[in-house]
């Protein structure tokens, strides 16, 4: 279900981790008596980084725990580019496509790895391990081409790099 | 060589810790403003420095400061834009990296001006890593009495959070930012009132980008008349310019304002020339908002006089021949770019980063993705280029915040000096699809 359907403020909360839960009750205490809501964004980096994306019934949870109303967390979610919406991969790529990245072949990385993953941008791989995504500036403009992944640069990319950098991400995933 | 005000240590090994920076000098400033100065001495001292908001606009920071309203028992915050997201722009990245604790120095010392007790850096979730360097300085500078209650036993008490964004250039928009760290939507807020009067949380605040805080560390340790000596004219101090795009030696560099153009491209201590040997084609010497230049108004003005990296040198000869520093991002074409390209990419970037809260940006920024797209792609007519200028003109000034003109001028610059190449894109579609245009002409002087 999406944010967007009609029951989504239906769909059951799911729960979180202890160390999820810990490290929301810290980020909501960085804010004063009243605004927990300042705490959202930090809130909902933590929910992805434990489910690996942010489902309606996560959005749910955090309604509940900073006291407000689901739709105040789905416009937020649905708003900021880098909440997944939908399952991804265990590693999802985000290649940077603008100006300054493309200037030094942001186009030719792209299709480098669509060419090596077998899917295309915004797929995943069949065995669950990649999705690729395009996403605007990263602000690491001087060392492109480049890609995010888990909060990661890998910046300077040619092929060599590429087929080292998935190399590592598929044996750090195997476990 | 320039002086480096900002960065000289950034490469010292070690300089991200708290006790390294303070064996090279660091929280100097705070120990001068707590203990010998009034809030009102410091706000006068960046007064006097000169210096220009350093995330783009250009604003003078103490004049900002001054317009801050101080009620009597309402809250006040001083808020810093981490959130770098201009294309071409990653200069404060670099600054936070490598020394976090220069601008946790400068947050203390113009909190103090400003007489903020809770301060936010709110930096954009991409950089998260970066904000784990922050919070870990934080936390140094917090056990080491820089923060908290009673520092430096001057009385004065100051908290210090930082806090993400979750991918939205729009935040970089003061208001939107505020919207964000509320933890709402980016939508920018209509204005007046100004966030001087009503902030963060309906409180009083000044938001300041990274690099304009960090000066002011400088400006505190040596006077802001000392500060004012370096550059020309109303550009003063120094600045971070990110260079990219086609050059031997892309990266973030401190210069003197005032250095020239050709210098900054050319010279070995600093970008050192085209990439692979190629002639430069056009260059963007602000972010991706500001006017695109071509070859023959890079390095020179259209009145031939030499062009300087300063607010008033690259905006010499308005949107006609001229552009902007903004935000120092320094973008740089070699000759086999093609510009309806790039101009395609940008407009794109602009549509995808619209908030949509107003119909001319949101609906305007995709009529000129989809213009762009189908000259880039060998579909477009003649027609298509009016058209774009027309969208233009329905964007600019009608909208609550600057990105609808941020989305425009970079196209209407575009087309004004390259018209030859995007027509071309039109008469030649299947010679555009194999080829790049190359360089264009200067116009023959009159």
């Amino acid at each position: 279900m999406k944010a967007d359907h009609p029951q989504a403020v239906n769909e059951a909360p799911i729960d979180f981790s202890a160390h999820t839960m810990a490290e929301i009750n810290r980020v909501i205490g960085l804010f004063p008596e009243g605004k927990q809501k300042s705490a959202i964004l930090s809130i909902l980096h933590l929910v992805q980084d434990e489910f690996g994306w942010v489902s309606v019934g996560a959005m749910n949870r955090v309604a509940q725990i900073l006291d407000i109303q689901p739709i105040e967390v789905y416009e937020v979610a649905t708003f900021y580019t880098m909440f997944h919406l939908d399952p991804v991969g265990k590693n999802v790529l985000e290649v940077c496509r603008t100006g300054p990245c493309q200037l030094v072949g942001s186009d030719d990385l792209i299709s480098y790895i669509e060419e090596k993953l077998d899917i295309k941008v915004g797929e995943t791989t069949k065995d669950g391990m990649f999705t690729l995504k395009t996403v605007e500036c990263l602000g690491a403009c001087g060392y492109g081409p480049m890609l995010m992944c888990k909060y990661q640069f890998y910046e300077r990319l040619n092929k060599e790099k590429v087929n080292e950098m998935l190399d590592a991400m598929r044996e750090a995933s195997k476990s | 060589m320039s002086r480096k005000l900002l960065i000289e240590h950034a490469e010292v090994p070690g300089i991200a810790s708290f006790e390294t920076y303070r064996k090279h000098g660091g929280y100097a400033s705070v120990e001068k403003a707590l203990k010998t100065m009034s809030p009102d001495e410091v706000v006068e001292e960046v007064k006097k420095s000169g210096l220009r908001g350093r995330g783009g606009a250009g604003f003078p920071t103490g004049m900002k400061w001054s317009f801050l309203a101080k009620p009597e028992g309402v809250e006040r915050h001083l808020v810093c834009n981490a959130d770098e997201s201009e294309p071409g722009t990653f200069k404060d990245r670099y600054l936070m990296e490598k020394l976090p604790h220069l601008l946790i120095e400068g947050m203390i010392t113009s909190s103090y001006a400003l007489g903020a007790r809770r301060s936010y850096i709110y930096i954009r979730g991409e950089f998260m890593y970066v904000l784990r360097i922050l919070e870990k300085a934080i936390a140094e500078a917090y056990a080491n009495g820089m923060l908290g209650k009673n520092i430096l036993g001057s009385g004065y008490d100051l908290d210090l959070v930082v806090t993400p964004g979750g991918g939205a250039y729009i935040c970089g928009e003061e208001t939107a930012l505020l919207e964000s760290l509320e933890g709402k939507r980016g939508n920018p807020r209509m204005k007046p009132p100004f966030p001087a009067v009503k902030g963060l949380w309906g409180n009083p605040t000044v938001v300041n980008n990274v690099e304009s805080i960090a000066a002011v560390v400088p400006i505190v340790n040596e006077g802001g008349d000392a500060y004012a000596k370096i550059g020309i004219e109303r550009s003063t101090g120094t600045k971070l310019i990110s260079a990219s795009g086609n050059l031997v030696r892309p990266g973030v560099y401190e210069i003197e304002l005032g250095l020239s153009v050709e210098e900054f491209i050319y010279g070995d201590n600093y970008c050192r020339g085209i990439a692979n040997g190629k002639k430069l084609k056009a260059c963007i010497p602000g972010g991706s908002s500001v006017p695109i230049l071509p070859h023959y108004l890079v390095t020179k003005t259209a009145a031939g006089t030499d062009r300087l990296m300063t607010y008033e040198s690259l905006a010499d000869g308005g949107f006609a021949s001229g552009s902007m520093l903004g935000s120092g991002g320094f973008i740089v074409f070699d000759e086999d770019q093609c510009i309806v390209r790039n101009t395609w990419n940008f407009a794109r970037f602009y549509a995808h980063e619209s908030c949509g809260q107003c119909s001319p940006c949101r609906e305007g920024t995709g009529w000129m993705e989809k213009v762009l797209y189908r000259l880039e792609h060998g579909t477009g007519t003649l027609e298509d280029i009016s058209l774009l200028e027309e969208i233009n003109k329905k964007i600019e000034g009608n909208t609550i915040c600057p990105l609808g003109d941020a989305a425009a001028w970079p196209v209407a610059a575009a087309i004004r000096h390259f018209r030859d190449e995007f027509e071309w894109h039109v008469k030649s579609p299947q010679e555009a699809q194999t080829r790049n245009y190359g360089l264009i002409q200067a116009p023959l002087e009159a």
